[in-house]
């Protein structure tokens, strides 16, 4: 038994680093070669372009600024809901944390529809002010960083309130009884106890930020990041130097991860925390809670707004809207057509197919290696709970290279092989990206089970199958549907490798939209994102009540 | 003849040896706790008997068969986890119904079986419960039924008491005693509360270090502990030092106390040894000639009688046994023995 478990393993193992290690290897190789042999030529052109620098520099400034700013916006934010009682507070807690759900890019859409050189402000300012040109472009890194802040200040806000949420309120009464004034109790208390959720949403901003793609490629215009030079670098046909490219936004993520992990061992206060949360701050008068609530409900306004945009932009109909500040037409044309029209419809058929299969065997993977890893303990059980997490370090372009370099060659020897430009690339892609998805989720549900119930069933009488399927199944059904959700949701709405690696049967609803947004036709670009948007709530809403009952 | 045997059980994890040669027996329908604090390897011991873990060496056999190498699906034991281990997304009925699934048990006769397995433990009705709406309690009954629904051969529990709070833990140990009994089935409980133990179990075995100390009745063990760790650890007991001066005596502080020795090997006259002495095998008397004097330093009622803490001159702290308006706090005070209760050990061995 033991020795068929570490067999199962070794292979699991080998699989892995096949799918993840060696497709970065194969790229940092690659762009040390030539047909001749070994060269440095690569590296020198990357080394002694100022443009390469200046895109290196790019990702890292605004990865940092996007952290600042997401933190401004998310932290006040979580302070607010978690510590403040007004009307209306449950509801908007839900509505405000909305965003995580959303794939990037239509973030980024209903961005472009509300603040863009066409959207509805800059139409409406021109209007008021009877402009001949837009009032502004929404272009360069200040719009990037807009739209960063914008869509991850929901990290800050959901890892905060979690923090918050976790706040013995005892603690925060003995720090009064210890003569401790407000601030005094914010800063030596309060601070240090959300220092890991800061911490934690912090990195993950910041791995966000740094490997964003639909950002920077739909507002960047001239203004280059790292992962938008090496799509631009391939689309030029300069393979080896893309590679180069890639090896060194790996590195600077992977030196990021490092430094974070450095400045941050552990999270010592995570595990403190038991007892009663606080109790909310019941603010005095009817009238400043009032004001509050009505703060509230502006902000989270004002944060929802561009989804309503995408909402209102996906029933106008192609060609009705050119100068007027509010769209004249609505009709549900835009849906019709994405149902009707087969080559309108396959898109959205294609996503939900791959993002299904990736999600099931991302699921399947994550438990196979959760009960090798966690129950039988296997030897190699840290370097595959490493292996299944590595790609959420990797920006996802950086995957896409390197999965487009190991497919594109048919040598089995070296364990290569075509698929690039068939059906299988794409799936397979979403698979490595959603891996650390599923992986975490299910890791960690394994190890909250208590052990003691797959004993029970033994001594029942219960075998591994009929344990597996009527304990250990049931038992994680919350964290499966959390994992599987989210990966699901990140794979339908993916951009960043689709655009590296489809074809034209397998064009996903990122590519439609970004198709549809080239033609003009935003109403469709908007109808899609919002199948997009309405694919994901239905998926959570389904895993938000599959766990209630479970 | 025994019906459970465990011969020579050996158990190494990496660093630490859990369980050290043991062997003990036990005889069909007999319930044996094992006692021992923390580390002491008796749940690696049950976990050995019910199969999680497999011994380095040694044999488990249950009515002549070998059962080593079987593993639990196979084992026919039923277990009572610490926190129950219930399913919680299966209610009552189905929780208590598993393992007759196990063996094949469908339609009426499962119903029937679950129903009478939840009688047993007067549970009747709960079936459709979830099990989170139970009680502690209730809980630890369920977890009971559904390891006795199948009849298995011996029942194991691990410290099944101690999610209980105090009152309803006296309550619920005289319960279980009761139930195992009207069973009959062959139990093996462990516990790290000597009452526990000495109420349920018909034979008590105190480990120590993966070791077997002593096995015997609880009135063998309070009244002849082997050791002066099985004195110290059943019951209330001082250790006192002292200096052998025959066989039937010791030296006290420079007094004379009558203490039988009772061991084979006899210490030479004139070795230092080591007295234990329950509170009620002292007197409590003023200070003076023949008694070891000291100060009263601590009171703790008990009823109508009162345990006191006494230092003595010679710096041992000893707790006595008297009525409760003996003495206060402070006063100087004289101490004899009273009789049987006082065990001799050597004393390098704690």
């Amino acid at each position: 038994m033991r020795d068929r478990a570490r067999l199962w393993a070794w292979l699991l193992a080998a699989g892995l680093a096949w799918l993840v290690v060696y497709p970065l290897l194969l790229v940092m190789v690659d762009g040390l070669r030539e047909p001749g042999g070994w060269t440095l030529q690569h590296v020198d052109r990357f080394v002694s372009r100022p443009g390469e620098w200046q895109a290196l520099w790019a990702s890292l400034w605004l990865s940092l600024a996007s952290v600042v700013l997401s933190a401004a916006v998310g932290v006040p934010l979580a302070f607010l809901f978690e510590r403040v009682d007004f009307p209306g507070r449950a509801f908007l807690g839900v509505l405000v944390a909305l965003p995580a759900v959303l794939p990037p890019l239509v973030g980024v859409i209903a961005f472009l529809f509300l603040y863009g050189e066409t959207g509805f402000t800059a139409r409406f300012v021109q209007w008021l002010l009877r402009l001949d040109e837009p009032p502004w472009r929404l272009a360069g890194p200040g719009a990037i960083l807009l739209v960063h802040a914008y869509s991850m200040y929901v990290y800050f806000f959901l890892f905060c309130r979690a923090g918050l949420a976790r706040l013995d309120g005892s603690m925060l009464e003995a720090a009064q009884a210890l003569g401790a004034g407000r601030w005094r109790t914010l800063w030596s208390v309060v601070l240090p106890h959300l220092r890991p959720a800061l911490a934690g949403a912090s990195l993950l901003t910041f791995m966000t930020s740094l490997a964003s793609f639909s950002a920077p490629y739909i507002f960047g215009g001239g203004y280059k990041v790292m992962t938008t030079q090496i799509v631009f670098t391939r689309l030029n046909g300069d393979d080896r130097l893309a590679m180069v490219e890639t090896a060194a936004l790996s590195l600077l993520a992977l030196g990021a991860l490092w430094v974070f992990r450095r400045a941050d061992p552990g999270g010592a206060l995570a595990a403190v925390g038991k007892g009663t949360a606080p109790a909310l701050a019941r603010v005095g008068s009817l009238g400043t809670r009032r004001a509050i609530a009505a703060l509230a409900w502006v902000l989270a306004g004002i944060l929802l707004l561009p989804h309503l945009t995408l909402l209102v932009v996906s029933f106008v109909p192609s060609g009705t809207w050119t100068t007027e500040p509010i769209p004249p037409a609505y009709s549900l044309a835009n849906y019709l057509a994405l149902f009707q029209e087969p080559e309108r419809f396959r898109p959205l058929a294609n996503s939900l197919w791959m993002a299904t299969l990736a999600t099931g065997v991302a699921a399947a993977v994550a438990l196979g290696a959760a009960i090798l890893v966690v129950r039988r303990r296997v030897p190699t059980g840290r370097l595959i709970e490493a292996l299944i997490g590595l790609p959420w370090a990797v920006p996802g372009t950086v995957f896409a290279i390197a999965l487009a370099a190991l497919f594109s060659v048919h040598d089995p020897l070296r364990l290569r092989f075509v698929l690039v430009g068939t059906l299988w690339i794409l799936p397979l892609a979403y698979l490595v990206r959603i891996l650390p998805i599923t992986g975490r989720a299910i890791f960690a549900g394994f190890r909250h089970l208590d052990p003691s119930l797959e004993e029970a069933a033994a001594s029942l009488g219960a075998d591994r199958r009929r344990t597996l399927r009527r304990v250990v199944l049931p038992a994680l059904r919350p964290a499966l549907a959390a994992g599987a959700t989210l990966a699901f949701v990140t794979a339908l709405g993916d951009f960043v490798t689709s655009i590296m690696l489809y074809t034209y049967e397998t064009r996903p609803i990122s590519l439609e939209i970004l198709a549809s947004l080239r033609q003009g036709d935003v109403g469709v670009a908007a109808a899609n994102g919002v199948f997009l948007m309405l694919a994901s709530a239905v998926v959570f809403a389904l895993g938000a009540r599959r766990e209630a009952r479970g | 003849m025994a019906f459970l045997e465990l011969d020579s059980l050996t158990k190494t994890f990496p660093g630490h040896r859990a369980v050290d040669g043991l062997s003990l027996s036990l005889s069909r329908g007999e319930v044996l706790a094992l006692l021992g604090p923390s580390g002491s390897g008796k749940t690696t011991t049950l976990r050995l008997l019910a199969g999680f873990e497999s011994p380095d060496s040694g044999r488990v056999v249950v009515d002549g068969e070998d059962v080593t190498t079987t593993p639990p699906v196979r084992r026919r034991f039923g277990m009572v986890f610490q926190h129950y281990a219930l399913f919680p997304h299966l209610d009552v009925g189905e929780n208590v119904a598993f393992g007759l699934e196990s063996l094949g048990v469908r339609g009426p006769a499962l119903a029937a079986r679950v129903a009478a397995s939840l009688a047993l433990v007067d549970m009747t009705g709960f079936e459709r419960r979830r099990v989170d709406q139970l009680s502690g309690g209730q809980q630890q009954r369920v977890a009971l039924a559904r390891a006795l629904a199948p009849e298995p051969r011996v029942l194991l529990l691990d410290e099944p008491l101690s999610n209980l709070d105090p009152a309803l833990r006296e309550r619920t140990r005289r319960e279980l005693r009761g139930l195992i009994r009207r069973v009959g089935i062959t139990a093996v409980i462990v516990t790290h509360e000597q009452e526990d133990a000495f109420d349920v179990g018909d034979r008590v075995a105190v480990l120590r270090g993966g070791q077997l100390i002593q096995v015997g009745t609880p009135d063998e063990l309070y009244a002849n502990p082997r050791t002066a760790f099985v004195a110290a650890f059943i019951g209330r007991a001082s250790e006192i030092p002292a200096r052998l001066l025959a066989a039937d005596a010791v030296e006290v502080e420079g007094i004379r106390w009558p203490v039988p020795w009772p061991g084979p090997e006899l210490v030479g006259a004139g070795q230092p040894v080591l007295v234990l002495a329950r509170p009620e095998s002292l007197r409590l008397g003023a200070e003076g000639d023949g008694r070891v004097r000291g100060v009263v330093i601590g009171r703790r009622f008990i009823g109508p009688t009162a345990h006191f803490t006494v230092r003595t001159d010679g710096g041992a702290v000893v707790e006595v046994a008297a009525l409760a308006g003996a003495a206060r706090e402070g006063d100087r005070v004289g101490i004899e023995p009273a009789g049987t209760g006082l065990h001799l050990f050597p004393a390098d061995v704690a």
